[in-house]
């Protein structure tokens, strides 16, 4: 049996019914079209699915829907205003942080996560911030030099 | 891919016991799913109700009162108890703990009581209450009841939990004076379950000499969290010196019950808790002498 589900996603109120196993992945990914959180590994491990609910970096193959509920949700299709990038999204673009890409929306949730709950993280601490984000082509260094760009105000309009 | 199941979102603690005395063995509790939801993608854990307690915001709570100590609950996430000031500063080792255990956002959702009722013998909390000589305390419908942390593990992924019963807290005495603690794992990613995880508190005598008491523990060192009974008997009541607890990892080795898996072997996994033990035994000492 289905069940109602309430959620904001990237500011859109959205209702729907899901079946109580569905995961706030598939709801996005598969209910709302939103393909910008991945599903990778589907076991916690990669961070590709990285998304912010209710101001936290999760893993969304790792939260039910259900326990969303009326929750606010914001994954990378929401961090652009109309036609213009997010600064990190620009400083990624800047620095080429990113190889295949396939990382790179989960790396731009927990960054954001990262930058909203500290605007100035040290080097050590921007490496324990992307810490629960695996990138296969291991292109860490330009992403953190991307978001060392951003702290340093290089992208003056950050957040 | 998981099975269907109907699914049960009690608002309060009386709610969440009358579903659990209903549905019995026919439903499981989730938490923040942290781990519960990768045994389910697996097919491991397949309940006809799940029972979401994570709504019951009066189990998400730290308090801290100098005589009663600290209080958790069941449901408080990770993160917060990692980023909570009174823990950083009164429960060191505990916000240490945490801020090793998995990754940020699985801190941001998972939740300590669901950590300590999944029962795995690598998660990190329960050494470190064991060492802080934390208690649980559980309710269910008949009543409350409490336990030492030590007693609530059985087996692997096993608790003394009794069907209708529920994890609702966290009591951990304050700290006797001199006393310091630590707590590391070994592995291989810095977000994986421990290898080996060890944790020592030492309370040395009010001339920081000799110690007057020591607790050790190990995760993944056996089909439980275990104290190292016989290494810390060791120690107690003589002056801690790095020879004595190079001994006492050794004493800890023999008394580690490890499995081979796919992480390391038997063997392997000794030699951690013999190197680890007189590791964490250090830092605890220098903490302790600084307390």
């Amino acid at each position: 049996m289905k069940e109602e589900l309430s959620l904001t996603v990237n500011g859109q109120p959205y209702e729907l019914y899901v079946k109580p196993k569905t995961l706030l992945v598939e709801v996005l990914r598969d209910h709302l079209g939103l393909t910008g959180a991945k599903r990778s590994c589907n076991s916690s491990s990669c961070g590709a699915c990285t998304v912010i609910l209710n101001g936290m970096a999760v893993k969304s193959c790792s939260v039910l829907a259900l326990q969303a509920d009326k929750g606010e949700v914001l994954t990378a299709e929401g961090l652009a205003v109309g036609n213009k990038l997010h600064p990190l999204q620009e400083a990624f673009l800047d620095h080429g942080a990113y190889q295949c890409g396939f990382c790179t929306s989960g790396m731009l949730m927990s960054s954001k996560a990262l930058l909203d709950e500290n605007p100035s993280p040290t080097r050590e601490q921007i490496k324990e911030g992307i810490d629960g984000n695996i990138c296969r082509c291991t292109g860490y260094n330009s992403i953190i030099r991307a978001l060392t760009a951003v702290v340093n105000g290089e992208y003056k309009e950050a957040k | 891919m998981i099975r269907d199941f109907k699914y049960l979102a009690p608002k309060t603690l009386k709610e969440a016991l009358t579903l659990l005395d209903k549905y019995g063995e026919d439903c499981k509790v989730i938490g923040g799913g942290q781990s519960l939801l990768i045994l389910m993608k697996q097919g491991l854990v397949a309940p006809e109700y799940l029972i979401s307690i994570k709504g019951i915001s009066e189990l998400d709570y730290i308090e801290f009162d100098a005589k009663e100590g600290l209080r958790i609950g069941a449901l408080t996430t990770h993160r917060a108890i990692e980023k909570s000031p009174v823990i950083q500063n009164g429960f060191r080792v505990l916000a240490e703990m945490e801020t090793r255990l998995a990754s940020i956002q699985t801190r941001n959702w998972g939740t300590i009581g669901g950590n300590l009722c999944h029962g795995d013998p690598a998660g990190d909390p329960a050494p470190v209450l064991m060492v802080l000589d934390a208690t649980l305390k559980m309710a269910g419908l008949n009543g409350e009841r409490a336990m030492p942390v030590e007693d609530f593990s059985l087996d692997y992924f096993e608790t003394a939990l009794e069907p209708g019963e529920l994890l609702t807290g966290i009591q951990v005495p304050v700290p006797p004076p001199h006393t310091g603690s630590a707590y590391t794992k070994f592995n291989v990613i810095e977000s994986d379950l421990a290898t080996v995880g060890v944790a020592v508190s030492i309370t040395l005598d009010s001339g920081g000499g000799v110690c007057r008491d020591v607790r050790i523990a190990l995760g993944a060192a056996a089909p439980t969290p275990i104290r190292a009974k016989q290494a810390e008997d060791l120690l107690k009541g003589k002056k801690i010196t790095d020879e004595l607890l190079g001994e006492a990892g050794q004493i800890a080795f023999t008394e580690a019950e490890p499995v081979s898996d796919i992480y390391a072997s038997e063997e392997y996994r000794r030699e951690l808790v013999k190197i680890l033990v007189k590791r964490v035994g250090k830092e605890a000492l220098a903490r302790a002498m600084q307390a």
